[in-house]
């Protein structure tokens, strides 16, 4: 057991824990601040992988703007009293047998492939992830059109966002 | 490579050495290791807090033209552990109806996002928690976590002044992230690199000289990231009664204030680093570690004495106007000054020092005269509106 | 060292906890949130593929990247949707809201 391996398997139970109290939890605030451990979770992940950037966007973005943005809409759409009620809905056996299925099924077929144990090989001496990630979303021969429609697709959503929730009094 | 140029290596050498000997494992001593110099740094970090607790009071009554506390020890030096033992000693209390482990959790995570900044501030060239390649997007990373302690206290505390003055931190700290974040791309064009150490090496003329404006939006931004005046309208007493602090006593709200100052001079450091060239001095950081240390810490003093004028100068500016400010005047000018930094790097990338350096200080001068002309104007639209129905009134009678 | 088989389990776990909470709870917010788990799920797939393929192919990073992006924009316009219900319907009960029921 290396050390690597004793973080990977902390973190996962750590972030697969704080999932089940998303989807679980009584109190809605409470399933927002899970849902940020989870995220912190899934961060250090995506450190391990040796995808630093992403792991910092990941924190910036995440946490920094949608978890905020959760708990925003969550105390904005409180009604006072009712706090506790049912917080699953009636059907609610039938999704955990989906669930279940659909984790099977992904691990079935997973295993049937032939790279499932692959170990990872070493990144090679002054690889610059960030500067090629830079490059890559840069250059026409790279991915600048997913980009570029990436951030129109931001602009609408931001002036979408603002018509929508506008109080019109 | 003795102890006075490399103190941490050998430090660290010396302490695997004495706990391989006694027959650990040598990656558990090397996790010991580096957790003993987190340690350090912490604890010398929580040190100078307390420092800072004096210094701030004894120059915020030098601005207003009075001793501050002179009783406790000489100037008033024991005066912070005073203050201390009184928060130590205060009734921990929780509000009736508090979210108990939310409410308790804040201070910690507050102090928490404070701390874990020091983690990539190079105090001299082989000295440095972690020289993360992507240094800069970690700052902004820590600013996040600290909001969601903020939100998270205002919340707990189940008192609506606590959650009204939370949301407007809040709304404050995301609105200004923005500028702040453009701002922090210009040291990265101009240095290639967003690791802090790059950054430090590569300012041969300090950035201030190359992008004047860019260090004072930073400023500016880094001011409303903290939550200080004249950006602290969550926290006024006269208008909300201390925002999120409110239900919090004791070391609690200590863990609050002393995070606050300790954050205040964190942003002075980085100011120093990005701007001013953090712990370089004509040379003189070759000779020690030790003085690169001092040169750091006294430019991160003078930033966190700028802070700290601006906080006892100004008055304390309306929630909506903040935002006003920041969205219609602080973005678009934040991104004109980006775009044209991009630019002129571009342009001018292959000439000499002195036209890269003069065309870009003009470019800034530029930028920032036609930025002020701009609200010039529009400020005087504003006054004609609001003093002309005053003439047509009294043309009726 | 890690196997791969170790982060293409957490992802599929990930995931269906994320489609439990979609499928199972009662209110819209909720239900976003279990959206945004199966997002990070999709996003840690992505990323340790990269990982364990060719690294130089930045084609992994830069999808996940644009995932980063498209996952804001629905949280964004989703919230915006879910507050605007509330202020007229007055509930942010997913069942509740089936006016066009017949």
């Amino acid at each position: 057991m290396t050390a690597q391996q004793i973080i990977f398997l902390i973190v996962a139970v750590v972030t697969l824990g704080s999932a089940l109290m998303v989807v679980t939890s009584r109190n809605l605030v409470h399933s927002a601040l899970w849902l940020v451990s989870t995220l912190f979770g899934v961060a250090i992940i995506y450190a391990l992988l040796n995808a630093g950037f992403l792991a910092v966007v990941q924190v910036v973005v995440y946490i920094g703007a949608i978890a905020i943005l959760f708990i925003f809409a969550v105390m904005l759409t409180r009604k006072e009293q009712l706090e506790s009620g049912q917080r699953l809905n009636s059907g609610w056996w039938l999704g955990a047998i989906i669930a279940v299925l659909t984790f099977g099924g992904l691990f079935g077929m997973l295993q049937s492939w032939s790279g499932f144990s692959k170990v990872s090989t070493d990144l090679p001496v002054g690889f610059d992830a960030v500067g090629q990630l830079g490059n890559a979303l840069t250059t026409p021969t790279g991915f600048v059109l997913p980009f570029e429609v990436a951030s129109v697709l931001l602009l609408a959503a931001l002036v979408g966002a603002v018509y929508l929730a506008f109080n019109r009094k | 490579m003795n102890f006075w140029n490399d103190p941490l290596k050998i430090a660290a050498d010396w302490l695997t050495g004495i706990l391989t000997g006694w027959g650990m494992p040598a990656v558990a001593a090397g996790i010991l290791v580096a957790f003993l110099g987190t340690l350090l740094l912490i604890s010398l970090l929580m040190v100078m807090d307390i420092f800072l607790v004096w210094l701030e009071r004894k120059v915020v009554s030098r601005f207003q033209d009075r001793i501050g506390p002179n009783r406790v020890g000489p100037f008033g030096l024991i005066q912070p552990f005073a203050d201390i033992i009184k928060l130590l000693i205060k009734e921990d209390t929780t509000p009736e109806g508090a979210d108990r482990v939310v409410y308790n959790i804040a201070p910690m995570l507050s102090m928490m996002s404070v701390l874990i900044l020091w983690a990539i501030v190079p105090l001299a060239p082989v000295i440095l928690g972690v020289d993360l390649n992507v240094g800069l997007l970690y700052i902004i990373a820590a600013g996040a976590i600290g909001t969601l302690a903020i939100i998270m206290a205002g919340w707990s505390s189940n008192n609506k002044f606590a959650t009204i003055g939370a949301f407007r931190q809040v709304a404050v700290m995301v609105s200004f992230e923005i500028p702040m974040v453009a701002m922090l791309l210009i040291p990265t064009i101009f240095a290639k690199t967003m690791g802090m150490n790059g950054i430090i090496q590569a300012q041969n003329i300090p950035y201030f000289i190359l992008s004047p404006l860019g260090a004072l939006i930073f400023l500016v931004a880094a001011i409303a990231e903290l939550g200080r005046a004249p950006f602290d309208l969550s926290e006024g007493e006269s208008e909300l009664v201390s925002g999120f602090n409110i239900e919090y006593s004791g070391m609690k709200f200590g863990m609050f204030y002393a995070g606050e100052l300790l954050h205040a001079l964190t942003f002075g450091g980085f100011l120093a680093i990005l701007f001013f060239g953090g712990y370089r001095f004509f040379g003189l950081e070759k000779v020690s570690p030790f003085l690169a240390i001092v040169i750091f810490l006294a430019k991160a003093m003078v930033g966190y004495w700028v802070i700290m004028w601006v906080r006892y100068t100004m008055m304390r500016i309306r929630i909506d106007h903040m935002l006003a400010f920041n969205w219609k005047f602080l973005t678009p000018l934040s991104f004109v000054l980006l775009m044209v930094t991009a630019l002129m790097n571009a342009l001018l990338a292959g000439t000499s020092v002195w036209v890269y350096s003069i065309g870009m200080f003009l470019s800034n001068v530029l930028i920032a005269w036609i930025a002020l002309e701009i609200v010039r104007a529009y400020s005087r639209n504003e006054r004609e509106k609001v003093e002309a129905p005053k003439v047509a009134a009294e043309a009726h009678h | 060292m890690i196997p791969l088989s170790w982060y293409l389990i957490l992802s599929a776990a990930l995931f269906s906890v994320g489609l439990f909470g979609v499928l199972a709870r009662k209110n819209a917010i909720a239900i976003l949130l279990g959206v945004e788990l199966m997002l990070n799920a999709v996003n840690i797939n992505l990323v340790a593929f990269w990982r364990y393929g060719d690294v130089s192919l930045m084609a992994g990073q830069v999808f996940a990247i644009i995932v980063f992006a498209v996952a804001a924009a629905e949280v964004a316009v989703g919230l915006a949707l879910v507050i605007s219900v509330y202020r007229r319907r007055n509930t942010v009960i997913a069942d509740e809201i089936d006016l066009l029921k017949w």
